[in-house]
Parts: C-alpha cells; sequence; structure tokens
C-alpha cells in the first residue's frame, strides 16, 4: 500500500519562478526512500510541500489514499507526517527533555530519553535538561532535532540532509538507526541526502533536479547511473554531481 | 489569616498550609503570623514598618518565608525589611507577593528590602508576583531589593511576575566587594494595558567581583515594559546583563542598557533582543502536532520558565 502519493506538483516562487515544476511519485508503507539530486534542485522543498509548511501551486498529495493537499501542518502531523528540519532552530527556554516529550506526546522516562538519543549518538544524562539555545553547538541540535522525529514514531518521517554538520561516529550510529527502523518496520523514512551510506541503504531512490524528478526506481537500479555519472566530467542530470 | 491570603500564597510562596522553619506572613499591611527559627530571627522594626531577619552565622540549609499579600483595594502597603546575613550562611529566602483586588480603588503593596551579606554569606532569593481579582482598581506592586555584598559572598535572585499586576516598578540596586557575586533571574509577563518597569544598577567595586543579570519578558495586549540596567565595573571584574523580549500583539518594550567601566580590567556585556516569536519556532512545534496558539503558548511558557 502506498503512504504517500503526489500527482503533479508544483511550487513557484512569489516571482513566478518555478521551483517544484510538475512532481509525481509513490511511496510504499515501510520503505526507506531517498531523494537525492544537486543543490537547489528542490528537494527541500518537496519535503517542506508534504510537511504542509509550504502549499502546491498546482497539484495533489495523498496520505494513505486521502487528500491532504489542503491540510495544514499541524493536521498532517497529527495524521502521522514527521519532518526533521535541513537547518533546526533554536528555543530559549525549552529543554531537549521538554522537546522530545512533546514530539512523543507525554511524559518520557530516563531510560526512553537515553533509547532516543542514542540513537543519535548522544548521552542523555548530558543532554536532557540543557536548552535547545545557543549552547548547543550545530552538530548537537541537528541530532536532537532528529531525536524529536524518532520520538514520534510517525508513519512517515522526513529527515532533510540529516548528515549535515553531524560527525562521522554519529553518522554511522545515524545510517544504523535508519536500518533498525526500517527492520522494526516502525514507519516509513524519506531522507533527503546526498551522502552514498545514506543511498546505500536506500529501497527506492528518487533523483530530483531542476524541479523535475529526473530518475526513480529500486536501488540496485538507480545508484549505479548515479555513481556512473558522479565519474564523468559533467553530471547529465543538471548542474552539478548528484553525489557528494 | 483570610482565605484569600492563602490562595495567594499557595501561589507566590510554596504555601501548603504552613511553613516550615521561620516565617512571617503579611496581610493588608498588618502580621498573620510569624515564627523564628534557633537560627533566623524575626522581629519588628521599632522605627517604622517592617522587619528586620538576622541569619546566625554559619546556618545552613535553612528557609525563610515572608510573603505579602494585599486582598482588597484602598490598601496602600508599605514595608521595610532588612536582611542580616551572617558570615558563611547558606539560606533561602521566599518573598512572594499577592494583591488581590475586586474593588474600584487600588492596590498597593510596596516591598523595600535591603540585604547585607556578610563575608562568604550565600543566599537564594526566590521572588514571585501576581495580580488576581476583577475589580476596577489597580493592583500594584513596587518593589526595591538594595542588595550589600562582602567579600566572597553570593546571591542569587530568581524573580517572576506571573499575570494580573497592572503595573509595577521594579528596582534592584547592588553593591559588591572583593569576589562576591550577584546572579539575577527575571521573568516578566505583562498582558492587556499592564505596564511594567524594571531597573537595575549594580556596582562592581571588589576585584573579581561578578555579576550576571538576565530579564526576559513577554509584552502581550497593548501592556508596555522598560527595561533599565546599568553595570559599573570599578575593579577587576565581570559583568554580563542580558534582556530578551517576545512581543505579541500591540504588546512594547524598551530596554535601554548601560555600561561604566572604570578599570581596565572590568569586562562588561550588554545583549539585548526583543522581536516576535520566530516563525520557525511555530512551525516546528506544529510539526509536532500542535496548533498555532499551542505553539505559541508553548514557547512563552518555556521562554519564561
Amino acid at each position: 500500500m502506498d503512504i504517500l502519493k503526489a500527482e503533479h506538483l508544483a511550487w513557484d516562487l512569489p516571482d513566478g519562478v518555478g521551483i517544484i515544476k510538475d512532481i509525481s511519485f509513490s511511496i510504499e508503507s515501510g520503505k526507506l526512500v531517498v531523494v537525492t539530486g544537486p543543490n537547489g534542485g528542490g528537494k527541500t522543498t518537496l519535503a517542506k510541500l508534504i510537511a504542509g509548511i509550504e502549499t502546491p501551486s498546482a497539484g495533489h498529495l495523498f496520505f494513505e489514499g486521502e487528500d491532504i493537499t489542503k491540510k495544514n501542518i499541524t493536521e498532517r502531523a497529527k495524521l502521522g507526517v514527521a519532518y526533521a528540519f535541513q537547518q533546526p532552530v533554536r528555543f530559549k527556554g525549552l529543554t531537549v527533555r521538554d522537546m522530545l516529550e512533546l514530539a512523543s506526546g507525554h511524559a518520557l522516562d530516563d531510560a526512553h530519553l537515553c533509547d532516543l538519543l542514542g540513537k543519535v549518538g548522544l548521552c542523555a544524562n548530558e543532554y536532557v535538561d540543557r536548552e535547545l539555545n545557543a549552547s548547543l553547538s550545530g552538530g548537537e541540535i541537528k541530532r536532537i532535532e532528529i531525536a524529536s522525529v524518532l520520538a514520534r514514531g510517525a508513519k512517515l518521517s522526513i529527515f532533510d540532509e540529516p548528515e549535515a554538520g553531524i560527525d562521522l561516529w554519529s553518522f554511522a550510529r545515524l545510517v544504523e538507526t535508519f536500518e533498525e527502523v526500517r527492520r522494526n518496520q516502525s514507519g516509513t523514512l524519506l531522507i533527503i541526502s546526498h551522502q552514498e551510506r545514506i543511498l546505500n541503504i536506500a529501497d527506492e531512490i528518487i533523483v530530483i533536479a531542476d524541479g523535475l524528478v529526473r530518475a526513480a526506481g529500486p536501488r540496485e537500479e538507480i545508484l549505479p547511473t548515479l555513481l556512473a555519472d558522479e565519474k564523468s566530467p559533467r553530471c547529465p542530470l543538471g548542474k552539478e554531481s548528484a553525489l557528494v | 489569616m483570610n482565605k484569600i491570603t492563602e490562595s495567594l500564597l499557595r501561589v507566590v510562596s510554596d504555601f501548603g498550609g504552613t511553613f516550615k522553619g521561620a516565617y512571617n506572613v503579611r496581610e493588608d499591611g498588618g502580621c498573620a503570623g510569624r515564627q523564628s527559627s534557633e537560627h533566623i530571627k524575626l522581629e519588628s522594626k521599632k522605627d517604622g514598618p517592617g522587619l528586620i531577619i538576622r541569619v546566625a552565622p554559619g546556618t545552613k540549609g535553612e528557609t525563610v518565608y515572608i510573603p505579602a499579600c494585599v486582598t482588597h483595594g484602598g490598601i496602600d502597603d508599605l514595608v521595610y525589611n532588612d536582611f542580616y546575613i551572617g558570615e558563611g550562611a547558606d539560606v533561602v529566602v521566599v518573598a512572594g507577593c499577592g494583591v488581590h483586588n475586586e474593588d474600584d480603588s487600588e492596590a498597593r503593596h510596596n516591598g523595600i528590602h535591603r540585604f547585607f551579606l556578610e563575608k562568604g554569606a550565600r543566599v537564594v532569593y526566590r521572588e514571585k508576583h501576581v495580580g488576581t481579582g476583577k475589580g476596577r482598581g489597580a493592583r500594584r506592586i513596587d518593589p526595591v531589593t538594595d542588595i550589600q555584598m562582602a567579600e566572597d559572598s553570593y546571591m542569587e535572585m530568581d524573580t517572576v511576575q506571573i499575570s494580573g499586576v497592572d503595573s509595577t516598578m521594579r528596582r534592584t540596586n547592588a553593591l559588591l566587594k572583593d569576589r562576591a557575586r550577584l546572579v539575577v533571574r527575571e521573568r516578566l509577563l505583562t498582558n492587556g494595558t499592564e505596564w511594567a518597569r524594571s531597573d537595575f544598577d549594580v556596582t562592581l567595586e571588589g576585584e573579581d567581583s561578578s555579576a550576571d543579570i538576565v530579564s526576559r519578558s513577554v509584552a502581550r495586549g497593548k501592556s508596555r515594559q522598560e527595561f533599565n540596567s546599568c553595570l559599573r565595573g570599578k575593579n577587576r571584574c565581570n559583568g554580563h546583563s542580558e534582556c530578551d523580549a517576545i512581543l505579541a500583539e500591540s504588546g512594547s518594550v524598551v530596554a535601554s542598557p548601560s555600561l561604566e567601566a572604570a578599570n581596565l580590567d572590568a569586562a562588561l556585556i550588554h545583549e539585548a533582543a526583543i522581536g516576535k516569536i520566530a516563525g520557525e519556532q511555530i512551525l516546528k512545534l506544529r510539526t509536532l502536532g500542535l496548533t498555532q496558539e499551542e505553539a505559541e503558548e508553548r514557547i512563552i511558557q518555556g521562554f519564561l520558565k
């Protein structure tokens, strides 16, 4: 069964420039799907359209068969869509514990907090009572953002460049976590990434460039073409190589 | 004490039906209960309204409660409380104030607290203010805190104005000797047509003295706030003051920081930020399932925590 289906999605900047031009795809429940492609190709905008942060200028989105195109962010979150921002916001006064409890919808005991933060390579003892303010580094705040989405246990979790700003060791732990989610069938993952290690664990890969789907299909089919493109002097998909 | 006082005390001073240890409850300008402890003595001033509170040197782990409540209009309560904190003592002072007014005339409490910390003394001072009642008469609370800090002393002020106070004029003055440290965490919420002003005047006179003042405020409705701070560095010292304010609806905030350094090694910093709730913060909480209104409330609640 498809958990998410996009039909001819489009989104324009206020000056009329099209960022998402005509995108259609579907994602099967329980899969790990990676969206990749050149910078500026529309990947983050697509994620925001799915989460309800932006409204499409054309097209439709279906979640578990229901048309959610006109539903707002809150309504989509309640249906089971979760979104980890590429650049997480900071909060004065909210602690890591507050954020994770808000995300999960209930109080969390120490063991649960430890489990959630451990999935992103953080020690709960050191972090639960810290404020989500400027005292945390970019990598720390990013990992807490990811943990907040994991805490939701949503039907569809969207991660926008989860690797950005994260050290190699934490990133390796994060890749394991994504694999665990898939293995346990505890949700569908849509990950925007340029990282080969994440592409390597995908069930499906969607390549987006210049606001269009350039390729989509099983990893075994799409990844070799991407790797071949990376070695070519100029990427045939667009402005730059999809792999970084 | 009357029922209104009991109700206010539960909000402003952790009152659970009784106080443990030393306390004095002030109600409508009179004394509604007092008790000294072995190490903390409370006595009435002989030259005017108020108390002298003496904490014996070396007293550790005790709390003294000195809440004040005004329960109806037509009261203008003025009180002078002097705290003498003995050398090496380490105590908590809880000094909440609640003003309830169902009348047309004004109800006001004006508490002037003077602290004298001896060498090595430590005080955590907690002060919570609230206004209640539906009377047309204003609810006013105008606290003044004067602090004299001897060598190696430490004072932490945790002050909060929750809601319902129509007008407040808060003044805090401190003089710090060698290695003394003052920490202030102030939180103010105003709504409707309320007005709040908070002034700090802190002099870092001693070598290696330090002060860290953080004021967080939210101005909602048509309320107005003013924040004025003056940090004076007269020796090798560290001073930091910060004013963070969130505006909602038609609220307004004026922040006027001032630094005066009279020593090459005086390190003084001021930070001020005033603005509405960041849109990205609301978006993040909405992606967790909160509505716009719930997200705003949660952000303000956390900000003022």
